[in-house]
């Protein structure tokens, strides 16, 4: 019961998140319902199964239209109506009861498919006509008449069953008309209102010859019961017509815009025309994007300027309108940039039916668990990852997950777990794939990393062991041949790593011995757009991404130590080697003898180093951009950036700096 | 090596030192003045850095350096003339850069054997116009992929 309660609960929050109005109140309103329940204030019984049932039903339907990229907007009222009652202490019962002539509004909602029980719409001449024959004798009868399912000539047995009834009586009214029934635009039933003398059960057994027919019921017309019904209906009637009206109008509205998107979308081929058309989503040429982008960045740059401008100038109104300009363009390109974003559910969503397959080549039970498929990475991004994934799956069923048997044998249950987690913080965005399979034996990496030579037993001696289990990644520890001896894991991995690493990201892993492994990769959130520090080096401005830093420390000259004939500076315990900037960048300029040192400390995996500059100039986000196709491969660069002032600022790789 | 077909071509004239060279003018982007260059460190010589040229990084070439020439303050008439090449896009700095001219195609002579203090490998050609002398520069020389394959193992 109460998981019952806690998945609607879910579900509640989940649709109320994502703007799912009608969905949120209904599985609010069925929350309350269990909610009784589970607390013993309400019994379970048929008829509040019967509720329960109906407003899944609903649900089913709204999910599914979410689920086909509808907006799962649905009229709810009924239902929810009723679970209020109930929630309120009404027996269910009486509910179900009292809400029989809302529940005929709500069929009347449903469009195209109302089947209007008996006649209907009766007009003044017709009702007089009724009245008249009923004084002469005649009696006025309701047909509704059932053909069978697979009636093949609808039309065709509608003319026959009036062709008998035109020898018995005259027929007055018919629902559906005429017309529609000629053109077969009904379901399988329809009414006919007959003025006849003739008994019920003999117009019955006539009718009845007619072949494909399943049933016809013959009733006496009441005008006086018709009239009372539909005076209680009236008032009901017109608040449906009301709303009816409304929603046309938004259907209107709706279908209107939708022409308005498919115009813009002309040259846009890629859209599928029939699937959500709610979203109102249109693909752009990511080339456009990168256009844009760079369009954009030299508003950017002027923008710099123009600031310069006006607070030399100093003019109030100038200085207004720069800011107002400043703040929009800043809001421009968050949009700009948020443009490129999307859902690496993209990603996500081939993997469930690969683990199938690869489970079932296997022989292996696996349960896939993803989760945080909704965030955002940016496009490019997106585009590179798949190919580790994959790899990275793969690995984790072929070598991590153990056989069912294994697994029973070791106390585990028989279905192994992959999960796929990704979430966000702060500039970065991280996928994490875990499973709960056997685990990397340290000891086994550490000899066969020792054996092929990837490092020495005395480095060995020093790691740590999540230094070691990332030892599987390095180029030369996959060319064994049988790596399946050591833990099953390695084989390309280094591929993996690289493909991360040139996305400005990084991977690492954690595992414990029979129990599981972890591989959490750290990506940018956006490859465009990056954190740099900016630091002064003579006249020369470079940008130190953020991602690499660890702190900035200003060192004092006599803190410096020599090993090896290299600078190193002792860094919170650990000895960290410093390189000069200015000598790895042949910066022009005297080489001066200082007191302090600014010494920015990055990182390359565990490693550590001292970048000395200058000064440091502050933190600032900036555009990355390419050198060029003629100076595509330069040392320790790994790109450049456009500064506010026009200029073009280095981006350091510092990765290339720490051996 | 692009042939010259049809009967004129059209040709973006620079000044280099004292002699004067040419472009054919479907190879130049645009001219822009000298601005503020940013030095890409461990690249050759002549390779003076790396400009913005409206949103795109853009590298430039000392022309002067390149063919071993004197170098010379750069002053208010020197240009760098952008060129497109096999998907590359770079600056050439020259001193300046002030003349298109139509040459016709039996005027293009191939490159002497000595033409002055260039040498002859990046001339694609010379044309004799009445008293001028123009040198056609071959792009793909001054880009030579030797070139750039040793400027990459020298980075590398």
């Amino acid at each position: 019961m109460s998981e019952i309660f806690r998945a609607a609960h879910t579900l509640k929050g989940m649709s109320a998140t994502m703007g799912y109005q009608d969905l949120a109140n209904l599985t609010h309103k069925i929350e309350n319902v269990l909610d009784a329940v589970r607390n013993h204030q309400v019994d379970v019984d048929t008829d509040l199964l019967d509720i329960v049932f109906d407003s899944l039903e609903d649900l089913e339907a709204m999910v599914t239209d979410i689920a086909s990229g509808g907006d799962g907007q649905r009229d709810v009222e009924v239902v929810v109506e009723k679970l209020n009652r109930i929630a309120q202490g009404e027996k269910p019962a009486d509910v179900q009861q009292s809400n029989d002539t809302v529940q005929e509004t709500a069929a009347t909602i449903a469009p195209a498919e109302t089947e209007v029980k008996g006649i209907q719409g009766l007009d003044e001449f017709e009702l007089t006509v009724l009245q008249e024959s009923n004084e002469r004798g005649f009696q006025n009868v309701q047909l509704s008449v059932y053909l069978r399912e697979d009636c093949l000539l609808k039309a065709a047995r509608v003319y026959m069953v009036f062709e008998v009834l035109e020898q018995i009586g005259e027929v007055i009214k018919s629902n559906p008309s005429v017309d529609q029934l000629e053109e077969e635009d009904f379901d399988n039933q329809f009414h006919v209102l007959l003025v006849t003398q003739e008994e019920l059960s003999e117009i019955e057994s006539r009718v009845m010859k007619v072949s494909e027919l399943d049933k016809v019921v013959v009733e006496t017309f009441s005008i006086d019961e018709y009239k009372t019904n539909q005076q209680e209906k009236l008032q009901e009637q017109q608040q449906e017509q009301q709303k009816q009206e409304e929603q046309a109008q938004t259907e209107n509205d709706q279908t209107k815009k939708k022409e308005v998107n498919t115009s813009t979308q002309q040259n846009e081929s890629s859209q599928e025309p029939k699937q959500q058309p709610q979203n109102k989503t249109i693909r752009v040429n990511i080339e456009r994007l990168d256009v844009l982008m760079n369009l954009f960045e030299e508003l950017v740059i002027d923008r710099g300027r123009l600031e310069q401008i006006s607070s030399d100038l100093n003019h109030n109104e100038l200085n207004e309108t720069v800011e107002r300009m400043s703040r929009i363009s800043g809001d421009l390109q968050n949009i700009i940039l948020n443009m490129r974003m999307v859902q690496v559910e993209q990603v996500f969503n081939r993997f469930p039916r690969m683990v199938r397959q690869l489970a079932r080549d296997l022989h292996k039970k696996i349960n896939l668990k993803i989760s945080g498929a909704d965030t955002e990475l940016d496009r490019t991004v997106i585009d590179e990852i798949g190919d580790p994934l994959v790899h990275l799956i793969r690995n984790a069923l072929d070598h991590g997950i153990e056989t069912p048997e294994e697994r029973i044998a070791q106390g585990k249950p028989e279905e192994g777990t992959l999960h796929l987690k990704a979430y966000q913080s702060g500039n970065h965005v991280f996928i994490e794939i875990s499973d709960d399979g056997g685990g990397i034996n340290r000891d086994k990496v550490l000899q066969k990393a020792i054996d092929n030579s990837v490092i020495t037993p005395e480095q060995g001696a020093s790691l740590d062991d999540q230094q070691i289990y990332e030892l599987i990644m390095e180029s030369g520890f996959s060319t064994a041949d049988k790596i399946s001896d050591v833990s099953g894991r390695g084989v390309g991995l280094d591929v993996v790593k690289n493909t991360i690493e040139s996305l400005g990201g990084s991977i690492s892993i954690d595992s414990k011995l029979y129990e599981g492994s972890i591989f959490s990769i750290q990506l940018p959130l956006t490859l465009s757009i990056i954190s740099v520090m900016l630091v002064e080096v003579e006249d020369e401005k470079y940008a130190i991404p953020l991602s690499s830093i660890i702190e900035t420390a200003i060192i004092k000259k006599e803190d410096i130590m020599k090993a090896h004939n290299k600078k190193v500076i002792d860094f919170r315990g650990k000895i960290v080697p410093l390189v000069s900037l200015k000598d790895v960048f042949e910066v022009p300029g005297e080489q001066e003898e200082e007191t302090h040192y600014s010494v920015v400390i990055v990182r390359k995996g565990d490693k550590m180093a001292g970048l000395i500059v200058d000064s440091f100039i502050g933190q600032q986000e900036v555009v990355l951009k390419a050198l060029g196709n003629y100076l595509s491969n330069v040392f320790a660069v790994s790109g450049a950036t456009i500064l506010g002032d026009g200029q073009v600022a280095l981006i350091v790789d510092s990765n290339a700096l720490i051996k | 090596m692009t042939e010259l077909n049809g009967q004129d071509e059209k040709i973006i004239v620079f000044q280099l030192k004292d002699e004067e060279f040419g472009v054919p003018v479907q190879q130049v982007g645009s001219i822009e003045r000298m601005q503020h260059i940013t030095r890409v460190p461990s690249t050759p010589e002549f390779v003076k850095g790396v400009i913005n040229l409206r949103g795109v990084v853009t590298p430039i070439i000392d022309l002067r350096t390149r063919f071993d020439l004197d170098s010379k303050e750069h002053d208010e008439s020197t240009r760098i003339i952008i060129v497109h090449y096999n998907d590359m896009e770079v600056g050439l700095i020259v001193d300046s850069a002030n003349d298109v001219i139509d040459i016709p195609k039996e005027a293009i002579e191939p490159p002497p054997e000595v033409v002055g203090t260039v040498e002859a490998e990046y001339i694609q050609g010379v044309a004799k116009l009445e008293r001028r002398l123009l040198i056609l520069l071959d792009l793909q020389k001054v880009f030579s992929s030797e070139e750039v394959r040793e400027l990459k193992t020298i980075e590398g």
